[in-house]
């Protein structure tokens, strides 16, 4: 029988590194030799200057989540990962919907459509008009069912963004990492026999 | 990148031996490896690197370059010195193909943890990307099989970037780092500040902090243990823990087996070494993994050689995992207790917990099944009587002439097997082979950097006919540099590892095993080694004598039997328990 441990769901890694070049291939690599396809990836400038945040998704089970995590952190250049469910962060994905001006202003219902969806016109042009709406896939996914009857022209969609629902940031635990020593209160594998889903070192 | 300058330590300044001025990246990066410690790199020049070869030529009387004959070589020769002087492996590459030859020595040494510093030439910045000549992408390259790896193409970089390198490579588990340098980097003059050692890396944190509760709870497993069993690897000897573990295994009484890399921690002849582990290891430690209730596993990684079937390994016990990298920790076999930390560190909270104790009966039940394995194979092994030569019976000689003293290299396939599980070995840092990759050729161009790392003790390279053939070329660098390192080829005519899968699990379909091989006393007589070879045992131990004490390098080939195979064995996909003794 499959443990809660080996069962597969989405998991969200959070990763704080330096900014550096070459990085983003080698964390890469660490889900390709292992044949897992990465669902979504978003690198961006986190809230510390010169550090760097990624967001990865992946569908797999706990164990290898957690064994990953590990393997990334390992890297010289990270300072830290975290991984949490679904249900642990909360994420949005941004999407954006071109469509023909002519089409939204002779069809109220696409308006109106578009409120009960919490879209937002972001340009409006004589020839398309491109909304933007954010929220989970099921939801982003549901608008374009909605709109693809109207003559949806393009959409494209970003990764996903995910902020760690207890968590109490990184700023005190970057404070840490700057100490030529590590400090005391660096907390090792508190968690590793709990089974729970933080993962630190 | 930004070098931040917080990611630097405090840490005095070193001058430099040379006035503080403009010098070039090539001169900076020579400076940076005097004030590392580095005494000898091996290397090869190219177009790429040769302002750091046009450098090196003022620097000939500080550091002493071995030309080697491919790169590979090089690569092979940095990790031989790498691991029996315990410092780090410098090697020089060229750009292109300089670099890609670097390849297999990289991953070898990632896997099997060895600290190397490798310098490759790049070609100038501003032609990167658009295929120039002897281009290649050798960050993208060697990423998977680096520790750390960088690309500089501005010289003032250099001073930061090898601090950087070095603290990388030879702190916490340790491994090789790469950093490219294009040509215009070398070239570049800079105003020369010095070169700081680095010691703190914000985002790198290379021993993990011990945690006394582990160290408590693992104490209390230990002592309730009634068939506690300690699984010894290379980490004792990296975390230079040596003493520290003799001390904790005679205190706590309990047996201890190793893996190939960690061969030699403690003496072949300790009473509580009951020998080596996995695939081709001793019957006794396979067979007990399966039975002892409690599992001390210390600087080793659970390698799928060692534990054969990990559903059906060690499950009735409880494991304690001694590792400084917590990636290792779970990712085989799941620990009960995970002591992460040096386990230099680790090791003495341990043995001050932990009760005095002997646990005779169980220690006993190693030695009997020694007795049947000893009876079943390796009398016959060693003692073989009348027919061809075993390569058992070779080793067995040997370990009388050097009494154990020697640095034993080996080389990849069966000749290792019986080299690492028959080598008697007195001292650390005397057994060097590749473990994790299996790397056919390394022996001979290691047997070189091993001499350079221990110029006082007798070097022994054990390789077969193969493997010798995949690097025989390094008998140049043997030559030129006129050190003193003695070959043993076990010839077997075969490729003879591959023959006994072939012959065990593939009905003996011989395909593509049965190798030729040149004259190889005559090869070396061209290098002007010299050399004999002996199919007659009545020869054989006057033949090592004579190697041991000619002064020079000096080939012993030796004719053994063409169809022997390496007993006991854990057939593939069977647990540890399932070892065949014939």
């Amino acid at each position: 029988m499959e443990t809660l441990e080996n069962q597969k769901q989405e998991f969200n890694i959070t990763v704080y590194t330096e900014n550096q070049i070459g990085l983003l291939s080698r964390i890469a690599i660490i889900f390709t030799r292992r044949k897992i396809n990465i669902d979504s990836l978003n690198t961006s400038p986190s809230e510390i200057e010169s550090i760097h945040r990624f967001n990865i998704v992946i569908n797999e089970s706990e164990e290898v989540v957690r064994k990953l995590t590990r393997q990334i952190e390992k890297q010289v250049e990270v300072l830290k990962v975290y991984y949490h469910t679904n249900d642990d962060v909360v994420w949005q994905e941004l999407a954006l919907y071109k469509m023909s001006t002519d089409v939204i202003a002779e069809k109220i219902s696409v308006e109106r459509l578009l409120r009960e969806n919490g879209a937002r016109a972001v340009v409006i042009r004589k020839d398309y008009t491109v909304f933007e709406a954010t929220g989970h896939r099921e939801e982003t996914d549901n608008l374009i069912k909605i709109l693809q009857p109207y003559g949806l022209i393009e959409f494209v969609r970003s990764a996903r963004v995910a902020i760690i629902k207890q968590s109490d940031g990184f700023n005190r635990k970057l404070r840490e990492f700057e100490r030529l020593e590590p400090g005391e209160d660096v907390v090792e594998n508190e968690y590793l026999n709990q089974g729970q889903k933080v993962f630190t070192m | 990148m930004e070098v931040a300058q917080q990611e630097i330590g405090a840490v005095a300044v070193q001058p430099a031996t040379v006035p503080v001025t403009q010098v070039s990246g090539s001169v900076a990066l020579l400076e940076a490896l005097i004030v590392e410690g580095v005494d000898t790199i091996f290397g090869y020049p190219g177009g790429a690197i040769m302002p750091i070869y046009d450098a090196l030529y003022d620097y000939k009387e500080k550091l002493n370059h071995i030309l080697v004959r491919h790169e590979q070589g090089g690569i092979h020769a940095g990790q031989g010195y790498a691991r029996t002087s315990g410092k780090v492996g410098v090697v020089f590459a060229t750009s292109g193909p300089g670099a890609t030859n670097l390849v297999t020595g990289l991953a070898d040494a990632q896997i099997d943890s060895t600290p190397l510093v490798c310098i490759t030439g790049q070609v100038f910045a501003h032609l990167l990307g658009t295929d120039a000549f002897q281009e290649t992408d050798v960050i993208n390259i060697t990423t998977p099989v680096t520790k750390w790896n960088y690309q500089v193409t501005d010289a003032n970089e250099i001073p930061e970037v090898i601090a950087k390198a070095f603290y990388i490579a030879k702190s916490g588990r340790p491994g090789p780092v790469l950093i490219d340098i294009t040509k215009n980097a070398q070239i570049q003059k800079f105003d020369y500040q010095g070169y700081t050692p680095c010691k703190h890396i914000r985002s790198y944190r290379p021993k993990p902090i011990v945690r006394s509760q582990y160290i408590q709870q693992a104490a209390e497993l230990i002592n309730q243990a009634k068939k506690p069993f300690v699984l010894w690897g290379q980490g004792v000897i990296l975390g230079s823990a040596e003493q520290e573990f003799k001390t904790f295994i005679e205190k706590s009484g309990i047996p201890a087996a190793w893996t190939i890399l960690g061969a030699g921690a403690i003496p072949t002849d300790h009473e509580l070494n009951v020998g080596m582990l996995g695939m081709h290891g001793n019957y006794g430690p396979n067979v007990l993994t399966n039975e002892c209730d409690v599992l001390i596993a210390i600087g080793m990684r659970f390698d799928d050689r060692v534990t054969g079937r990990l559903d059906k390994y060690a499950k009735q016990a409880k494991v304690i995992h001694l590792d400084i990298d917590p990636a290792e920790i779970d990712k085989n076999v799941v620990s009960t207790v995970p002591v992460w930390g040096d386990c230099k560190e680790t090791l003495p909270l341990l043995t001050q917990l932990v009760e005095a104790k002997q646990h005779t009966e169980w220690v006993n039940k190693f030695k009997e099944f020694a007795d049947k394995e000893i009876e079943a194979v390796i009398f016959d092994e060693l003692n073989p009587g009348d027919g061809e030569m075993t390569m058992g019976e070779v080793i067995k000689h040997l370990n009388d002439l050097t009494g154990g003293e020697a640095i034993i290299v080996s080389d990849v396939g069966q000749h290792q097997m019986v080299a690492c599980r028959y080598a008697r070995l007195n001292n650390t840092r005397s057994n060097v082979t590749s473990g994790g990759l299996g790397t056919m050729g390394f022996a001979l161009p290691a047997a070189i950097g091993a001499k350079f790392g221990a110029q006082d003790r007798d070097v022994v390279a054990i390789i077969g006919d193969g493997g010798f053939q995949m690097t025989l070329q390094e008998l140049g660098t043997i030559m030129q540099s006129g050190i003193n390192v003695k070959i043993i080829i076990l010839n077997n005519r075969f490729l003879g590892m591959v023959r006994q899968w072939q012959e065990l699990f593939n009905e003996r379909r011989y395909s593509f095993v049965d190798i030729q091989s040149p004259d190889f006393v005559t090869v070396a007589k061209g290098y002007g080694i010299a050399g004999k070879s002996i199919d007659d045992r009545a020869n054989l131990s006057s033949s090592l004598k004579e190697m041991l004490e000619h002064n020079g390098s000096y080939l012993l080939e030796v004719m053994v039997r063409k169809e022997n195979n390496v007993f006991p064995m854990v057939p593939q996909g069977c647990s540890v328990a399932e070892i065949r003794l014939k």
